[in-house]
């Protein structure tokens, strides 16, 4: 037992720490530097996020820290560095929209540290008191974040139906926390687990879990807990959009693993039902709902959606393989959603922004590569070998096949066959059609940083077959932290 | 034969090559344009003339797999493997050599986006060869799923006025039946602890997975080939691609079906195919009749032909599921035939509608009197599609009725009233565009073939009566591995004390 005056170890938090602090200190540079504080901040917080990867990535120690809540261990540090290329790619993909759109505002950047630091420690929770600090300081960082731009009735009601919706199941998840607390007698994931094992477990314990898990499927939107994410991605401006489609994913994603294969291991057979009614259900209702959408943010919400059901297909397996799969699923995803959002936040006309799929029509002529480009990321999205997308799907499947999943992994391809359909469909607009009227003007030209993300996220898709090996070796070693 | 560079590699991603140079080609020109051309056409004479060099390289007399390369990827769950056998050299070859006819076939039909069109064709022709080379389960399903991206374009962006009905319906059918077999392949793996093809081949599935797994591979090469009932998506691709997409869509990507049944279902699953044998006949005869009256019912030239297409392949797989030596060399025969028949047929209407901008049958009428050469090479063709003695269409059908004579009467004799039918449709076709009074006013300026058109056809059709002539170097090539497949597959149903002949009930 650790004394209590011992001195915490708390060298494997430093980027954490570093994050934390930098982000009070750029409030402050923000406040005194005042109205013109935006860009210096922006340059700040990525150069901050920048820091705290490179410290990861120095950083050799693995283990456990402040008493068995915070632990750091492969898988620990590669979504963390997978979450910090999000928060960082996002900040740059904000750059030209926040001026074009005359809402400078310097607590955007600074927010999306603080989230970033809610997200790593969610990612490095191992004990239900971290879980809880860093999701509720990863929302409430959201939450401003969706609402950010105060002067839309449309972000404003983003923001307050996300908070709602994200304190009911903050409320869940807490309940949830305590019936576990009550029925095993510990917090930390490791004393959980062994008293599961070492006892026949509860009726009130499965409540417990249940809630739990109701309040962290809330954070990946997955069905049945998707109502908030169209009217979310809708309203928020597009970079926040962005942001919550990416890296805040990833961390939830995380710490699902985190719960689900470390402190509720020795119940797997409970909580895979749940698992795998909830990747069934985001499959098809992200196939389906999403085939009705006009507006491309709603759809890439819906998209979202069937992606994250995709992704706990690998997790319903419960295997090496299948964690694996759901590692690769979120990165070639993320990669993915934010090339795509790179596109959306080219959508501009003279008169503005425009969001609706149509706008997309005779893109081919009017904008040649960025067609392309939005081509490949709709091909892989749709999962279409030999493009990355397909990789993804394909890892988490043949996890569920070889635990015997049949019937999810076969209704999981038919829904991404329905799914196909919609991407298919964005393609059709820009190739099929010609251009017209307004559209024959094209866009106006794109940003530099969001040529940059596009660029890299289609050379990304296409030249995934290359680097697949490494990726996956890496990807292996990460999941090997739970077994 | 030791081969010290890869050829298989390429001759594979040649093409890709060609795509990346003419991607940098900034079209603002004619001068561009023809340029664009110009690399095109080169690239695919490259691939082809390298192509001889594997069939150069091929040792007849081997069953198994030459030119074999393999690289470790991605952790043990797939691997980069590639080589030849008997079954699927031809393909490759048939594959590199109608390309620069497809490339020529557009040559001033396609005007705009002239660049998408040629990187899209050449990108399309290697995930061709690569599905045709590939030695793992995985590379295969990489190459031929992918191949379904360029078609999908080329469908959308260049084809005719239902274009985009036509190219989703392709994408979308082709996709289910694919991610059926997907999910076989990943049971499989699991059971056999690889996705390498010849390991595969060697594993013995138990008898009731070989049903299940039997069925996804068929979902997918059944749509792909395709068979009757779910042969709807390919009438309507056929007519609303542009006549190169027709000519490789006849040409190569029905064939992968039937060679999927080869590599795959065959030797891979010989139980459940023996089973399921009695089943594909009845398919395969359905194919044969029906689609043989729809076609005589069309009043679209290519729509005709696309539905003669699937009679044809109806042939194919009922070869195939034969399982004798006459049947699946009369499958691979007929395959490679039609590939050469059907494009050249698609380049003859290709050639009317050129001019025409019609395909209804109703808008022809006493062409051989403007147009002299063109009925000669029409009727050739014809003939050959119909499977007249002395064309490779003859060849192939003979040796797959012997077959199906061999396996039973009856289905020798449903099959081969499908003959008889197809020469009702195919003559009654050419009579009515070809033959009768110049009478249309539109057609009373129409114009003879063109030397280009001619560098087209007259080769196709010198291939088409030389292999209805001497078939020979097709089957010397196809022997060694053909017989190796239907021994083992015996030997697999005699090893289960099963009757070897399942249909004889």
């Amino acid at each position: 037992m650790l004394s209590v005056f011992e001195i915490p170890n708390v060298n494997l938090a430093t980027p954490e720490i570093v994050l934390g602090i930098g982000a009070m200190v750029l409030l402050m540079v923000g406040v005194f530097v005042g109205r013109s504080a935006n860009t210096i901040v922006t340059g700040l917080a990525l150069a901050l996020i920048v820091i705290a990867g490179v410290i990861l990535f120095r950083m050799q120690g693995e283990g456990m820290a402040m008493h068995g809540a915070f632990i750091m261990d492969d898988f620990a540090r590669y979504m963390k560095i997978l979450a910090l290329i999000g928060s960082a790619l996002t900040i740059v993909m904000s750059v030209t929209y926040m001026r074009k759109e005359k809402f400078e505002k310097f607590e955007y950047p600074i927010l999306v540290v603080l989230a970033t630091t809610g997200m790593m420690l969610m990612i490095s929770a191992s004990s239900m008191l971290t879980l809880y600090l860093g999701l509720e300081l990863q929302s409430l960082a959201l939450y401003v974040c969706a609402a950010i731009n105060r002067d839309s009735p449309k972000a404003a009601e983003a923001g307050l139906k996300y908070f709602v919706l994200g304190a009911l199941s903050s409320g869940m998840l807490l309940y949830g926390i305590s019936l576990t607390y009550g029925y095993t007698g510990h917090l930390d994931f490791v004393g959980i687990a062994d008293a599961l094992s070492s006892s026949e477990r509860s009726i009130g314990l499965v409540f417990g879990l249940v809630f739990i898990l109701a309040g962290l499927a809330f954070k990946i939107s997955a069905v049945p807990f998707h109502m908030w994410t169209p009217d979310v991605y809708e309203g928020a401006p597009t970079p926040v959009t962005a942001f919550f489609a990416a890296a805040p994913k990833v961390a939830a994603m995380a710490l699902l693993i985190r719960v689900t294969m470390g402190a509720f291991e020795p119940i797997t057979h409970d909580w895979k039902q749940i698992i795998v009614f909830i990747s069934l259900a985001s499959m098809i209702l992200g196939a389906f709902a999403a085939i009705g959408q006009t507006n491309i943010k709603r759809l890439m919400a819906y998209s979202s959606i069937g992606h994250m059901g995709f992704a706990l297909v690998g997790l319903a397996a419960g295997t090496q393989a299948g964690v694996n799969g759901v590692i690769l699923y979120m990165t070639i995803y993320m990669i993915m959603t934010l090339g795509t959002f790179a596109c959306i936040l080219a959508m501009r006309r003279k008169t503005g922004m425009v969001e609706n799929i149509e706008d997309l029509g005779g893109l081919a002529k009017t904008h040649p590569v960025l067609a392309i480009c939005l081509t490949l990321l709709m091909f892989s999205l749709a999962g279409i070998p030999p493009l990355g997308g397909f990789f993804a799907k394909y890892f988490v499947f043949v996890a569920a096949i070889d635990a015997k999943l049949y019937w999810l992994a076969g209704i999981g391809f038919l829904a991404s066959v329905v799914g196909a359909f919609y991407y298919l469909r964005i393609i059709k607009i820009m190739w099929f059609q010609e251009p017209e009227g307004e559209q024959e003007e094209g866009f106006v030209p794109m940003a530099n940083e969001l040529r940059l993300v596009l660029t890299a996220s289609s050379l990304f898709v296409v030249l995934y077959v290359l680097f697949a090996g490494p990726l996956f070796e890496l990807t292996t070693a990460a999941s090997g932290s739970f077994f | 034969m030791n081969f010290d560079f890869n050829i298989l590699s390429i001759v594979t991603f040649a093409p890709i090559i060609g795509a990346l140079i003419i991607a940098t080609i900034p079209v603002d020109s004619e001068i561009a344009k023809r340029n664009v051309r110009n690399v095109t056409l080169f690239t695919t004479v490259i691939t082809f003339i390298l192509s001889i060099g594997i069939w150069l390289g091929f040792d007849n007399s081997q069953a198994g797999f030459q030119m074999v390369e393999k690289y470790d990827w991605i952790g043990g769950f797939m691997s980069y493997h590639m080589g030849v056998d008997g079954i699927s050299i031809l393909f490759v070859l048939l594959t590199t050599f109608l390309m620069p006819f497809c490339i020529l076939a557009s040559w001033t039909t396609i005007e705009s986006r002239i660049k998408e069109y040629m990187i899209a064709f050449l990108i399309l022709e290697t995930f061709m060869i690569g599905v045709f080379v590939s030695l793992d389960m995985m590379l295969f399903y990489i190459f031929f799923e992918a191949g379904l991206i360029p078609m999908f374009l080329i469908i959308g962006v260049w084809g005719g006025k239902r274009r985009v009905y036509a190219s989703y319906k392709f994408f979308l059918y082709t996709l289910l039946g694919s991610v059926l077999m997907l999910l076989a392949m990943m049971a499989m793996y699991w059971h056999a602890g690889t996705t390498d093809i010849p390991t595969l081949l060697e594993t013995k599935f138990p008898a009731d997975m070989q049903f299940w797994l039997w069925l996804a591979f068929f979902a997918s090469f059944a749509v792909k080939m395709p068979m009757w009932p779910v042969h709807t998506w390919l009438p309507d691709a056929h007519v609303e691609a542009p006549t190169a997409g027709s000519v490789i869509l006849a040409g190569v990507l029905l064939k992968m079906g039937g060679y999927g049944f080869l590599r795959f279902s065959l030797p891979m699953f010989p139980l459940a195919s023996a089973d399921m044998a009695p089943y594909v006949y009845t398919l395969s005869i359905i194919a044969i009749i029906y689609t043989s009256l729809v076609a005589l019912a069309q009043e679209d030239i290519k729509k005709l032909i696309a539905y003669s297409s699937v009679a044809h392949m109806g042939y194919v797989t009922l070869g195939i599921f034969t399982a004798n030596i006459y049947g699946v060399q009369g499958a691979i025969y007929q395959m490679l035939s039609h590939g050469l028949i059907s494009g050249a047929l698609f380049l003859c209407v290709g050639v009317v509608y050129d001019r025409m901008h019609t395909r209804e049958i109703k808008a022809y009428g006493g062409l051989v009197n403007r147009m002299p050469k063109y009925a000669v090479v029409f009727l050739l063709l014809t003939m050959a599609n119909v499977g007249l003695p002395g064309t490779s269409g003859f060849v192939g059908e003979f040796l797959i009725l012997l077959g199906a004579f061999q396996e039973n009467t009856w289905l020798a004799f449903f099959a081969t009233s499908g003959v008889i039918l197809s020469a009702v449709y195919a003559l009654y076709l050419y009579r009515r565009v070809v033959f009768g009074a110049l009478e249309k006013e539109s057609l009373k300026s129409i114009l003879d073939i063109t030397t280009r058109e001619k560098i087209l056809l007259y080769p196709l059709i010198i291939l088409v009566v030389f292999f209805g002539v001497y078939p020979t170097p097709v089957f010397e090539v196809t022997n060694a591995s053909v017989e190796a497949l239907v021994n083992n597959y015996q030997a697999a149903i005699n090893a289960v004390g099963e009757v070897a002949k399942p249909a004889a009930h």
